[in-house]
């Protein structure tokens, strides 16, 4: 995982959680509870990434330990003043567009592209199967996924325009090289291939 | 995987349709072979020209092929006179088009009975199941009304309604979501799945891959062959057999 991209994890994490306390005070077993299914379960959390990001929110003065604690060993945060307005101002902010995950196929094809002995088509039309299936399995989350629940309907919602929109490139890109391999032949410096041939017979 | 002999809802043999002849001849398809089972919806993807359509007409029969067989639920459509076609296609087949295809004159229980009576059920009967097939798609509280009282998604409901109407259990749909906004697209495709789920067959051709994923399994078509192939969907059996 690039670094990048990593940061970016622990990012949606960290205000995650804030936003969790900012709702009422919680022990990490409920954040982590209650964080899955606010998000559908599609970034599982293990405890000690939460104990680790709540130990960084007390620190950076964003959630403080009530000192009420439920159980021994189960420190229950609660947001602070100064939490509440830092989680204002991620509400208030656009995310920065984050596209690694994807940059590995735009790569894989500019690669393919200009490698000898490379089948470009074969490429894209793997991908496309992956993507497709990817898709269906989406898909077919919602079909199961409880209609009520706006939070995970539209999370699943955004992983499936985002996957569509892998696949409309895809298209497009089969389409494009189509209609560069009919065009090229004809476009093609036709005397310089032509003579050094004619040479030869 | 029921166990039981029944026939696949559709079968397409090394399907090749060839229009036109001599330097105009156009291969719409080319060898083209699949299955749907009952209780499968089968997404067809590819751009504009490249056999989709063509594949539907001829799964619907309502072309032949030049070379290869269609058999629709069990039957095979090229041993059939043109008439015997007709009434298997009024049987078996049902279609949803983007653009609703209803009857304006008639009301919706009244467009969804057309195909019971025109194949000889009488009327009361075909009233009674078009009222069945309405109360599946959700809609029997406006199935009095006439086509221009629904709105685009109520319309579509009605047409899927038609589509499986008495004993028809193979649905033939192209772009049904074409003329509806995202939300009543999406109420459509989610009926259509669960019709499939509750024991029909369907063929969803689409342009659009969000739509298409609703689908068990996704062939994708350029210049009249299959050229991706999702495969059908990883079920707990196929799995276990995988880890064995």
């Amino acid at each position: 995982m690039d670094t990048e991209y990593a940061y970016s994890v622990s990012m949606s994490v960290r205000y995650g959680l804030l936003a969790l306390l900012g709702r009422e005070p919680m022990h990490g077993y409920q954040l982590r509870a209650e964080f899955e299914r606010s998000t559908g379960m599609t970034w599982p959390l293990n405890i000690g990434q939460v104990y680790t990001t709540l130990s960084r929110l007390n620190r950076d003065g964003l959630a403080e330990e009530t000192g009420q604690d439920e159980e021994p060993g189960r420190v229950v945060y609660r947001i602070t003043d100064a939490g509440l307005v830092e989680l204002t101002k991620w509400f208030a902010t656009p995310v920065a567009p984050v596209d690694h995950p994807r940059d590995e196929l735009a790569i894989k094809v500019a690669l393919a592209l200009q490698t000898p002995g490379v089948d470009v088509g074969a490429v894209l039309q793997t991908q496309r199967t992956a993507t497709l299936r990817k898709l269906r399995e989406l898909t077919r989350l919602k079909t199961e996924a409880d209609d009520s629940d706006d939070a995970w309907q539209l999370v699943l919602d955004l992983m499936i325009f985002r996957t569509e929109s892998e696949a409309r490139w895809l298209d497009h890109s089969e389409t494009r090289l189509a209609r560069a391999s009919r065009t090229t032949p004809r476009s093609a410096p036709q005397p310089a291939a032509d003579t050094p041939k004619a040479a030869k017979r | 995987m029921t166990g039981d002999a029944e026939p696949d809802a559709l079968e397409l043999r090394g399907v090749t349709r060839v229009h036109g002849s001599g330097a105009t001849t156009v291969r719409a398809l080319a060898g083209v072979s699949l299955r749907v089972r009952r209780g499968e919806l089968l997404g067809v993807m590819g751009p504009s020209g490249s056999g989709k359509s063509t594949l539907l007409q001829l799964a619907g029969g309502l072309d032949e092929p030049t070379e290869g067989t269609v058999v629709v639920a069990g039957v095979d459509l090229g041993a059939q006179s043109r008439a015997g076609r007709a009434a298997l296609r009024r049987r078996h087949i049902g279609y949803v088009f983007q653009d609703f295809n209803l009857i304006p004159s008639l009301t919706a229980v009244e467009n969804v009975a057309l195909p019971r009576e025109l194949d000889g059920v009488r009327t009361r009967q075909a009233r009674r199941d078009a009222v069945a097939a309405l109360h599946e798609v959700g809609i029997d509280d406006v199935m009095d009304r006439f086509p221009d009282e629904l709105s685009g998604g109520q319309r579509q409901r009605v047409a899927i309604a038609r589509a499986l109407v008495g004993s028809r259990r193979l649905l033939l749909a192209d772009e049904p979501t074409g003329a509806l906004d995202s939300h009543a697209g999406e109420a459509v495709l989610k009926l259509i799945r669960a019709r499939c789920d509750a024991g029909a067959a369907g063929v969803l051709v689409t342009h659009e891959a969000r739509h298409a994923a609703w689908a068990d399994r996704i062939v994708f078509l350029r210049d009249g062959t299959i050229v991706d192939d999702t495969g059908a969907p990883p079920t707990v059996d196929s799995l276990l057999e995988g880890a064995s």
